[in-house]
């Protein structure tokens, strides 16, 4: 989300005792703002630190460890004030609490590349208050002036060879005053932040030990398969269960809000179980659905105007009289999610409690159906986080959620659902298919005079969160366009929501991905005609960008631009997401038809950093989700249904088809922008632009592989 | 009732002959750090060895594997030594690794931070560990094996 929620900036910090002693720190929004975002989520102060006697130091993290490092980052940004070293601290996941939402999200939410832009200064303020109070315990305990102390290592020492450490002063340190005004370190004096510290999970991740949702085990536990709709909405009709029920293992078959759940002792039974039913759908209103249809369906939408969402000047005009005129149609398809963790949720339900264990970045949403479906109040749902085997948007969703606590309500045991590749490919929420209408002008110097963007799709947040779209043009459509950051007096961008019948989600990038391969590609085009170099042509409309035009540079310089081997070449790309500043060179050959890639330089300026490690990988791996997208990505439907359902016709590329990747991260001071999702949006671009410059052809359509352009 | 070895002892399990292996080891033996991505032996998340070969568990009922030898990442060491895991750790990017058993689980006799032929069709999960293959591949010697097994 770009602006942060209209939330008071006044906190709260509480601290309390826990019962055997210890210090538990709070950081507590005022109630009344977090019920203005979220309705009914509880305000009850909650804990950022636990330090027990013996020393031990727990970190909650707040956000949902997707593999993007939160809980390594949200660490290091604790560490930093508090004196201690990251590799000492034990990680958590924090319950849902108030003190827990988002800022920028309006809740208790990981997504948006938000979380070290939210925690930034908060975590350090919560860290930098702690040690204040345990210094200021040895300093009574002492009877010496707290200044002439000081912490390290999670001890306080008074530089004449005495030393207590946070375990032994925790108790005392809980009943002094929060220190409202804390000095934060500058930049220069960082021990933890910034530095490359090793992730605290690369170890049990590589061990097996990390559990996943789909990894948990509670005592008494069953396994239950859901036999899903067909069609995209459609509702069941009825089912016969009973061939299902006699197998082995069955405890129960029920209807639940995703459609028909056998319970079972063990997966297995429950997967096969499952396939013994007969069930009857209403294939409802997506019945004859197809992606002819959703393509048809946008297109005719087209040609109306859209709301505006960037105006300068006067494109129109502009372009009437511009000497050369450029007009183009783009257009990209429906794409999954495909996390490798396929969606799962488990339940255990008791009278007046429910416990929910799930892969879920979206702790908020996810107490309210499961208290809903469990017929409790959500304080009475505890939401367990597990890690996420990827996010990448899909586990903002809440739809996989409620069946688990209406089978273990059902049952009286705790129930765990798991679904099929085949259930979570065909039961997504899509990436938005997308439309585009762009035109340039260029004036008779081949100047780009005029720019206007017209795109058409379907908004995800018209269905997740409808309130923003009364007071704005859906931020979450116009990504990467409406930011248009090229010198270029008239410029237009506006945007017409149009749906096509399916659910529509946010895919990690969310409108970046679409737009930027739209932008940067038709920059391409524009450059073409104008008869300059596609970097010069770039370059010299970034005068007034700096932190564009450095990313652009050093990518360019790093990727060699302009200077491939023969037989090989290249495309550029850059944009601004997210706060982070990115250029990629893609480098390609294309051998009798066949394409290659065989380079992805990437420049990154995302300011200032807690994690340079981290920021490289996900700007490769970013790199690499977008690729698979740009080379193979694409959803269809037909009568209804997903044609896609497992890895062998939703392709995502293999280790030994990964190109070379070279990161340059740009050393800042500007404050931090996000970085688990810009990288996706680079990649198509760079690489329709490469392919262009191999064969003379222009790709306005993704995927590249079925362009017909390139073999893949 | 089916026996098998597992990471060198010897499991009785009363899941029925057709039950995959990777369902056995997660469900009947508790033992989930192999993992099902996709059931079709596709996505290389539930490779373990089998005799010291790696094979996609997802596909192999018991029945198939009983009595002979099965290693897991469990199995693989006791304290995360193997050259592979201490690679990973060492360039440090775990990021999904939900799926990173197939990368994990080389041949006993690797003795360096490449990764053995059938692995390398293993598909990237979030494409980070691809990334990964990619920072590994560049960190060890060049293999003669061709990429495309």
């Amino acid at each position: 989300m770009k602006q942060p929620l209209s939330l008071s900036r006044r906190e709260l910090l509480k601290a309390s005792a826990l019962v055997g002693g210890g210090l538990m720190l709070g950081l507590a929004l005022p109630r009344r703002a977090t019920a203005a975002a979220l309705g009914n989520a509880g305000g009850q102060p909650v804990a950022w630190l636990r330090i027990a006697p013996d020393n031990t130091i727990t970190v909650l993290v707040d956000r949902s460890e997707m593999g993007q490092g939160v809980y390594t980052s949200m660490t290091q940004l604790l560490a930093e004030e508090l004196e201690v070293e990251p590799a000492a601290v034990c990680v958590t996941a924090a319950p849902v609490g108030a003190a827990y939402s988002n800022a920028l999200l309006g809740g208790q939410l990981t997504g948006g590349s938000t979380s070290v832009r939210d925690a930034w200064e908060k975590l350090r303020r919560a860290g930098a208050q702690a040690r204040t109070m345990l210094v200021q315990a040895a300093a009574d305990h002492w009877s010496l002036p707290a200044s002439s102390l000081y912490a390290s290592g999670g001890a306080v020492y008074d530089g004449r060879g005495h030393r207590l450490t946070y375990g032994e002063l925790a108790e005392s340190a809980a009943k002094l005053p929060v220190p409202k005004d804390v000095v934060l370190k500058p930049a220069s004096a960082f021990k933890v932040v910034g530095k490359p510290h090793k992730r605290l999970d690369t170890g049990i991740k590589v061990d097996g030990t990390a559990v996943y949702g789909i990894d948990v085990k509670l005592p008494g536990m069953l396994h239950a398969s859901i036999e899903q709709s067909p069609t995209l909405g459609g509702k069941l009709q009825s089912f016969d269960a009973s061939a299902a029920e006699k197998m082995p293992g069955v405890h129960k078959v029920l209807a639940t809000s995703n459609g028909v759940a056998v319970i079972a002792d063990h997966y297995w039974q429950a997967r096969k179980a499952r396939g013994a039913l007969k069930v009857t759908w209403d294939a409802g209103a997506n019945a004859k659905l197809d992606s002819a249809k959703v393509s048809a369906t946008l297109k005719a939408a087209a040609t109306a105007a859209g709301r505006t969402a960037r105006k300068d000047g006067d494109a129109t005009a502009a372009l009437a009289k511009a000497s050369k005129v450029l007009r183009a149609t783009y257009q990209l398809p429906l794409l999954a999610h495909a996390t490798l963790e396929p969606q799962n949720c488990t339940a255990d339900f008791k009278a007046g409690r429910c416990d929910l264990y799930a892969p879920t970045q979206n702790q908020i949403f996810a107490q309210l159906v499961a208290a809903k479906a469990a017929g409790l109040e959500p304080a009475q749902v505890e939401v367990h986080t597990t890690y996420l085997g990827g996010g990448f948007g899909r586990r903002l969703e809440v739809d996989f959620i409620a069946a688990s606590v209406e089978c273990s309500k059902t049952v009286g045991r705790p129930v765990k659902v798991i679904w099929t590749r085949e259930d979570d490919m065909t039961h997504d929420t899509y990436r938005p298919a997308f439309h585009d209408e762009i035109a340039g002008g260029l004036d008779a110097e081949g100047q780009l005079v005029a720019w206007h963007m017209h795109i058409t799709a379907p908004s995800v947040t018209a269905r997740m969160f409808p309130s923003i779209l009364e007071q704005t043009v859906d931020p979450f459509a116009i990504e990467a366009a409406a930011n248009y950051a090229y010198d270029v007096p008239n410029v237009h961008v506006d945007y017409l929501q149009q749906e096509v019948g399916v659910d529509v989600g946010y895919n990690r990038s969310v409108s970046h991905a679409p737009n930027c391969f739209v932008v940067e590609s038709f920059m391409d085009e524009l450059a073409h005609a104008a008869g300059k170099d596609p970097y010069e042509f770039r370059h010299g409309l970034l005068a007034r960008q700096p932190r564009y035009r450095h990313v652009l540079e050093q990518a360019a310089q790093r990727g060699n631009w302009g200077k491939a081997p023969k037989g090989r070449f290249q495309g550029i790309s850059v944009m601004e997401g997210y706060g982070s500043y990115l250029a990629l060179v893609a480098e390609v050959s294309v051998d009798r038809g066949h394409l290659k890639v065989h380079k992805l330089t990437c420049a990154v300026d995302c300011g200032q950093m807690v994690n340079p490690n981290i920021v490289a990988q996900q700007t490769e791996g970013g790199l690499l989700f977008g690729l698979s997208a740009a080379l193979w990505g694409e959803i269809t439907l037909a009568e209804g249904a997903v044609q896609q359902k497992n890895f062998d016709t939703y392709r995502l590329v293999r280790m030994n088809e990964s190109p070379e990747i070279v990161v340059h991260l740009v050393e800042s001071s500007e404050a931090p922008g996000g970085m688990g999702e810009p990288a996706v949006a680079m990649v198509a671009p760079a690489l329709g632009n490469a392919i262009h410059a191999a064969t003379r052809k222009r790709i306005r359509a993704l995927p590249i592989a079925k362009q017909q352009v390139v073999k893949i | 009732m089916l026996q098998l070895i597992v990471n060198g002892q010897s499991v009785d399990t009363d899941a029925t002959p057709d039950t995959p292996l990777l369902w056995v080891l997660r469900d009947h033996l508790g033992m989930t750090g192999t993992k099902f991505g996709c059931g079709a032996a596709l996505c290389g998340a539930c490779t373990v060895h089998l005799d010291g070969e790696p094979v996609r568990s997802c596909q192999l009922p018991l029945e198939a594997v009983a009595g002979r030898k099965v290693t897991t990442i469990e199995g693989v060491s006791a304290d995360r030594s193997h050259p592979v895991q201490q690679a990973w750790m060492e360039l440090d990017v775990p990021n999904v690794a939900t799926v990173s058993r197939g990368r994990s689980c080389p041949l006993p006799h690797c003795s360096h931070a490449t990764l053995p032929p059938r692995t390398r069709t293993s598909m990237s999960p979030c494409p980070a560990t691809s990334a990964a293959a990619v920072r590994i591949r560049a960190s060890a010697a060049p293999s003669t094996a061709p990429l495309n097994s």
